[in-house]
């Protein structure tokens, strides 16, 4: 039996009883619907606002982070009243403040193995907004194993791509992408930066696709991919096909619990720059600052981008970009002492690991990069 | 000759330019024609052992090439080829 709605539901909902395919009967069910959104960054954002605008009855949100100030470019269920608060606190404040008939339930924890299955259980169907490849593939597992819609979107720069993997019906997402891509081959968009309004489009389409499986209604993305790009305004389609072969939804599966998805991927499930490359690899800023000032002679190498150096730069240090960085090694002195820094620790982590298989070894990584420099010795540069 | 369609992540290795003219008779002959006109991209198509890696997804028109015949694929003049990555941010 599907739950009734008040007089002032129908008003609220008036627009969308108005649409023949949607209609009482469809409002209902959006009220008796479940979704798990998670991540409450640049995609969850929209994804919950609109969810909750719509009346899904019952909404998940999923994340461990607070309100940071670089997450209001894109993030708009924020905002700066909110910095410093839990992410799933500031978006179910919003979410009730749009709509106070529906509920919001909050897991203020990361999306891991030992969680997910519990915390996915008891909803109709997850979002999958997350910021990184481990818990991509978690998400995906997680609806294979307990026969869910994942309402899949994923942004970089000014690309996005949509699509609804449904083991029961189609293909999933390691249909597609058996295998994550090697750690550090691909940015993440700490790294890489996005466009603000980019999450919001993607955000939006998979919030139009989860309405449209809980209504039953169109032609939901299974099996198609959508791909966007913004500088092109393109939209392309292509068509997606089950894999015979798929480790977690073919016939023979491999994956029939849920792995070690941090050690699947070889990387974090965060897209946090922890800036530091260990096994006594790192110096930290105030510690370079103590070596500058003694005199020794030093090179500070800064592998961020050119475009970079407008925002923040260090006086003196040599500029080769990570990607040129094997192609430019002749440029560089082993016998030299030599610290290498970009933003906050990632690139410069990686180009450590080039520089010691090259066979340098007065090499240190900036732990935290020229942000920590910012933050520690240099107040008068900005942390970007 | 073919067009190879770029995405956003892969332009740095291409000059920045999305769609790529690419010669060949088949798929695999079109790729090869990329990474030799843009040679950087290379590791970031191929693994060390010269195969395409696995979460690169390359599609003729609608259709992933796994799903066709693989790099032997015949490929035609007004061919539109697109490389699909995976990308993660959220």
């Amino acid at each position: 039996m599907l739950p009734g709605l008040s007089h002032e539901e129908i008003l609220r909902y008036s627009r969308h009883l108005l649409i023949p395919e949607v209609g009482l009967e469809g409002q209902r069910r959006l009220k008796a619907a479940s979704v798990l959104v998670i991540g409450t960054g640049g995609l969850g954002s929209p994804v919950a606002l609109y969810l909750a605008a719509a009346g899904v009855g019952r909404i998940g949100l999923v994340d461990y982070d607070v309100v940071d100030a670089s997450n209001l470019q894109r993030q708009v269920i924020h905002g700066t009243s909110t910095l410093g608060e839990l992410k799933v606190e500031s978006a179910r404040q919003r979410m009730l403040d749009l709509n106070p008939d529906i509920e919001v339930h909050v897991y203020n924890e990361p999306f891991t193995s030992a969680n997910a299955m519990r915390i996915a259980r008891d909803y109709d169907l997850l979002i999958d907004g997350t910021d990184n490849f481990p818990t991509r593939y978690l998400t995906n597992d997680v609806c294979v194993l307990l026969g869910k819609p994942n309402v899949y979107g994923s942004i970089f720069r000014f690309d996005g791509q949509v699509s609804v993997f449904d083991a029961r019906h189609g293909p999933c997402y390691r249909c597609l992408f058996p295998e994550p891509p090697p750690p550090g081959l691909v940015p993440s968009c700490a790294e890489g930066g996005v466009l603000g309004v980019l999450p919001g489009t993607i955000g939006t389409l998979q919030a139009t696709e989860a309405l449209k499986v809980l209504l039953g209604i169109g032609e939901p993305l299974i099996g198609k991919l959508m791909l966007y790009n913004a500088l092109d305004m393109s939209f392309e389609f292509v068509r997606l096909r089950k894999n015979p072969n798929c480790k977690v939804c073919g016939p023979n599966p491999e994956v029939t619990e849920l792995i070690d998805y941090e050690a699947f991927c070889g990387v974090p499930g965060h897209d946090h720059e922890d800036g530091a490359v260990g096994g006594g690899w790192d110096i930290t800023a105030p510690e370079l600052a103590a070596r500058v000032k003694s005199g020794n002679s030093l090179r500070l190498l800064d592998v961020r981008e050119p475009h970079e150096l407008e925002i923040s730069h260090i006086e003196g240090a040599t500029l080769i970009p990570l990607g040129q960085l094997a192609a430019r090694l002749s440029e560089l002195d082993s016998a030299e002492e030599m610290v290498v820094f970009c933003k906050a620790g990632t690139r410069s982590a990686r180009a450590l690991e080039l520089l010691l298989s090259a066979g340098f070894r007065k090499v240190k990584n900036l732990k935290g990069g020229i942000n920590a420099w910012a933050k520690d010795v240099d107040p008068s540069l900005p942390i970007y | 000759m073919a067009t190879l369609r770029i995405p956003t992540p892969l332009r740095a290795y291409t000059g920045g330019n999305n769609e790529i003219a690419v010669q060949g008779s088949t798929v695999g002959e079109a790729l090869d024609d990329l990474v030799t006109l843009y040679p950087s991209l290379r590791p970031h198509l191929y693994n060390g052992e010269g195969k395409l890696r696995p979460f690169v997804n390359l599609f003729l028109g609608e259709e992933n090439v796994k799903d066709l015949q693989g790099m032997a694929t015949p490929v035609s003049q007004n061919d539109r080829l697109l490389l699909i990555p995976s990308i993660a941010g959220g």
